[in-house]
C-alpha cells in the first residue's frame, strides 16, 4: 500500500521545479534578446543598450543619437520578428508533429512552406494586394496555399498508405515541394516586370522588418497559439492513434482541421513575411521534447520561447559571421538543421 | 437497458460486413462476440463505438448514439483495442490520464473525481510502481494493461474490449480477463467482448452472440450457444476436438495434426 505523503506528493509533483525552469527560460530569453538587440556592425555595449530600451518602453524623452536609432529604428523591429517567426515556426512543427504522431513532421518536410512561398509568389505575380494594406494580398495567399499544400500532401500520403507512415509523408513532402519549385522557377522565367519584387522576396529576409509586421505576427501568434494551446489534450490524444482517441472522446475530424487551419495561418504569414526558414520547426520541438516530456501543455510553450531565442541566435550568426556580407537566415537555419535531421535518423536507426 | 442495436448493418464499398445485427445488453452482462474471422465482429465494434458509418439504430442507456457527441459516448462507453501505439515518451500516469478527457471540458480542464479514478486504475491494475515509466519501455502485456487502466479511469459503464488478449501470453490473458471480470461486479456495469479462445468466452462470459458473414447466427446465454451443433456448423470443424483436455495421456495416433 502507498503511505500518505506519497499520495500528497503524487500530484502536487514538479510543481515548484515546472516554475524554475521556465523562469530560467524567460530569463534566457531576454538575454538573448538583449544580446542580439546590442550586437551588430555596430555594436553597442549591454548597459546601454538595456538603458535605451528601458527608455523607450517606459516613454521617457528619447536618448537622441545614432546608438539610439540603430536600436530602435532597425534592430528592435528585427529581432522581434526574428524572434516571433521562430516562436511561431517551432510551435506548428510541434503541433504538426503531435497531430500526425510523426517526429519529423515540418512545415519544410511536409511541404507546407514552399506551397506558403509559391502563393506569395503568385500574390506579388499578378499584383494582388488590399488597398491599404501592402502586406495582406502575399499574406492571405500565402495562407491559402499552405493549407491546400498540406491538405494535398496528407491526402496523397493518406492514398498510399492509410498508417501514415512517417517515410510516406516526407516522400511525398519532398515531391510536392520540387513540384511548387518547378511551378516558382516558370513564375521567374515569365516575371517580366515583376522580376524585380519577385527576386527581392525571394532573398527576402527579416532584416527590414518593420514594427507593422512585427504587431502584426505578434497578433497572429498570440490568437493561433492560444487556440493552439486549449487543444493541448487533444494533441497528446493523437499520440495514441486516432481511433483511441475518438474513444476517449475526442472529435477527432473537428480537432484535425482546426489544428491544419491554425498551422496553415502560421506558416503562411512567416513566410510572407520572412521568407522561407527551414528546419526550425522540426529541430526546436525535438529539443524541448527532451526537456519537458511529450505533453502538449508544456511542449507548446516552450518550444514556443526555445524557437524564438534559437531564431535570434541563428540571425546574430547571420549578421555577423561574414560581416560585412550577411548570410540570409534560411540558409544558417538550414546549415545547422540538415546536420541536426541526420543526427536524429541515426539516433532513432541505433536504438531502433 | 444498457445497449441496444436494432438491425445494425455496416457496408464497406460492395462487401456488407455487418447484416441487420440486433441485440440488447443488460447490466451485469459480459457478451462475448465470437466467430470465424472475417464474420464481422470488430466492425460491430466499430460501429457500435461510433467510429464508422453504420445503419440502423445503436441506443446507448436508451439514447440514440447518432445524435451524442463522441465526448458523450466516452462518457457511456469505453473501448480497449487488439494492438496499441504509442509514438512519445509519455509516462504510464499521464497515458491513464488520457482516459479522463472525456469527463474535462475544453474551457477549464477541472475534473473532480480524475485524480482518484486515476490512481484507483493505476493500483487496480498493478501499475502504481510503475505510473512514472516511460511508456515506449513497457512490453506489448504491460502496455495492454497500462490501456486497461486508462479505460478504468475513463469511467464508464460499457466496455468494449476487441480481441483485447490475442498477442499475450497465458499469464497476461488471465490477467486483463479477471481484471476486467472483477470491475464488472461493482453493479450498473457490462461488457462486450471479441474473443477468439472459446474457452476463454466460455469461462468469462454470460452471454454469447456468435456471427457468420456478417449475421447473428447464435444469441443467447453461453450455454444456449455453445452446443456442438450450433459451433460446428459455424466453425465447419469439430470444435470440442480442437479443445480436448491438453495433458490428455499421448498415444494411439493422438499426438500431431489428423
Amino acid at each position: 500500500m502507498v503511505n500518505n505523503k506519497q499520495k500528497n506528493n503524487f500530484y502536487a509533483q514538479g510543481g515548484r521545479a515546472r516554475f524554475l525552469r521556465f523562469a530560467a527560460l524567460g530569463l534566457l530569453t531576454l538575454t538573448a534578446f538583449l544580446v542580439c538587440v546590442a550586437v551588430g556592425s555596430v555594436s553597442i555595449p549591454l548597459s546601454a543598450t538595456a538603458e535605451i530600451l528601458y527608455k523607450a518602453l517606459t516613454g521617457q524623452t528619447l536618448v537622441s543619437g545614432t546608438e539610439a536609432t540603430i536600436i530602435l529604428t532597425v534592430r528592435l523591429p528585427r529581432v522581434l520578428s526574428v524572434f516571433l517567426v521562430g516562436a511561431s515556426l517551432s510551435l506548428c512543427g510541434a503541433a504538426m508533429q503531435g497531430l500526425l504522431r510523426n517526429p519529423l513532421a515540418d512545415g519544410a518536410t511536409l511541404g507546407v512552406s514552399s506551397g506558403a512561398s509559391l502563393g506569395a509568389m503568385l500574390a506579388i505575380f499578378f499584383g494582388i494586394t488590399l488597398p491599404g494594406l501592402p502586406l495582406a494580398g502575399t499574406a492571405v495567399l500565402s495562407i491559402v496555399f499552405a493549407f491546400f499544400s498540406l491538405l494535398l500532401v496528407l491526402s496523397l500520403a493518406f492514398a498510399l498508405d492509410r498508417s501514415l507512415e512517417t517515410s510516406t509523408i516526407i516522400l511525398i513532402g519532398v515531391i510536392f515541394t520540387m513540384f511548387s519549385g518547378a511551378l516558382m522557377s516558370l513564375l521567374i522565367t515569365f516575371a517580366g516586370t515583376h522580376l524585380r519584387s519577385l527576386t527581392f522576396w525571394m532573398l527576402g529576409s527579416l532584416a527590414g522588418s518593420s514594427y507593422q509586421e512585427a504587431f502584426f505576427l505578434l497578433a497572429v501568434l498570440l490568437t493561433c497559439g492560444a487556440l493552439l494551446f486549449m487543444h493541448s489534450s487533444e494533441l497528446d490524444a493523437f499520440a495514441i492513434g486516432e481511433d483511441n482517441a475518438a474513444n476517449i472522446g475526442v472529435s477527432v475530424r473537428r480537432v484535425k482541421l482546426t489544428v491544419m487551419v491554425l498551422v496553415s495561418v502560421l506558416i503562411g504569414i512567416c513566410v510572407a513575411i520572412g521568407g522561407s526558414i527551414g528546419f526550425v520547426g522540426l529541430i526546436i520541438p525535438h529539443i524541448t521534447r527532451a526537456l519537458t516530456g511529450p505533453a502538449h501543455k508544456k511542449l507548446l510553450p516552450f518550444s514556443m520561447l526555445i524557437g524564438g531565442v534559437f531564431l535570434m541566435l541563428c540571425d546574430l550568426l547571420a549578421r555577423t559571421l561574414l560581416s560585412p556580407v550577411e548570410l540570409p537566415l534560411g540558409v544558417v537555419t538550414s546549415l545547422i538543421g540538415a546536420v541536426f535531421f541526420v543526427v536524429i535518423l541515426m539516433k532513432r536507426r541505433m536504438t531502433a | 437497458m444498457m445497449l441496444r442495436a436494432e438491425k445494425v448493418s455496416v457496408r464497406y464499398k460492395d462487401l456488407e460486413a455487418v447484416k441487420q445485427v440486433s441485440f440488447t445488453l443488460e447490466e451485469g452482462q459480459w457478451l462475448m462476440l465470437v466467430g470465424p474471422n472475417g464474420a464481422g465482429k470488430s466492425t460491430l465494434i466499430k460501429a457500435l463505438s461510433k467510429t464508422l458509418p453504420y445503419t440502423g439504430k445503436i441506443a446507448l442507456m436508451d439514447r440514440d448514439i447518432a445524435k451524442l457527441s463522441q465526448k458523450q459516448i466516452a462518457r457511456g462507453m469505453a473501448v480497449l483495442r487488439q494492438s496499441q501505439q504509442v509514438n512519445y515518451a509519455f509516462t504510464v500516469e499521464e497515458l491513464v490520464r488520457l482516459g479522463r478527457y472525456a469527463h474535462q471540458s475544453a474551457w477549464s480542464k477541472k475534473d473532480e473525481a480524475g485524480s482518484g479514478k486515476v490512481e484507483e486504475a493505476l493500483q487496480m491494475c498493478g501499475l502504481y510502481e510503475m505510473r512514472k515509466q516511460n511508456v515506449l519501455t513497457l512490453s506489448g502485456g504491460e502496455l495492454q494493461r497500462a490501456f486497461l487502466a486508462q479505460v478504468f479511469a475513463q469511467d464508464a459503464p460499457i466496455l468494449l474490449l476487441d480481441e483485447p488478449v490475442n498477442h499475450l501470453d497465458l499469464a497476461y490473458q488471465q490477467s486483463i480477463f479477471d481484471l476486467v471480470s472483477l470491475w464488472l461486479k461493482k453493479p450498473g456495469r457490462a461488457v462486450i467482448s471479441v474473443v477468439h479462445d472459446l474457452l476463454l468466452a466460455r469461462r468469462y462470459g454470460t452471454h454469447a452472440l456468435l456471427m457468420r458473414e456478417g449475421s447473428v447466427a447464435a444469441l443467447g446465454g453461453t450455454e444456449a450457444v455453445f452446443t456442438r451443433e450450433t459451433l460446428e456448423s459455424v466453425y465447419c470443424m469439430d470444435v470440442g476436438e480442437w479443445f480436448k483436455n491438453l495433458y490428455q495421456p499421448w498415444g494411439d495416433g493422438q499426438n500431431g495434426a489428423t
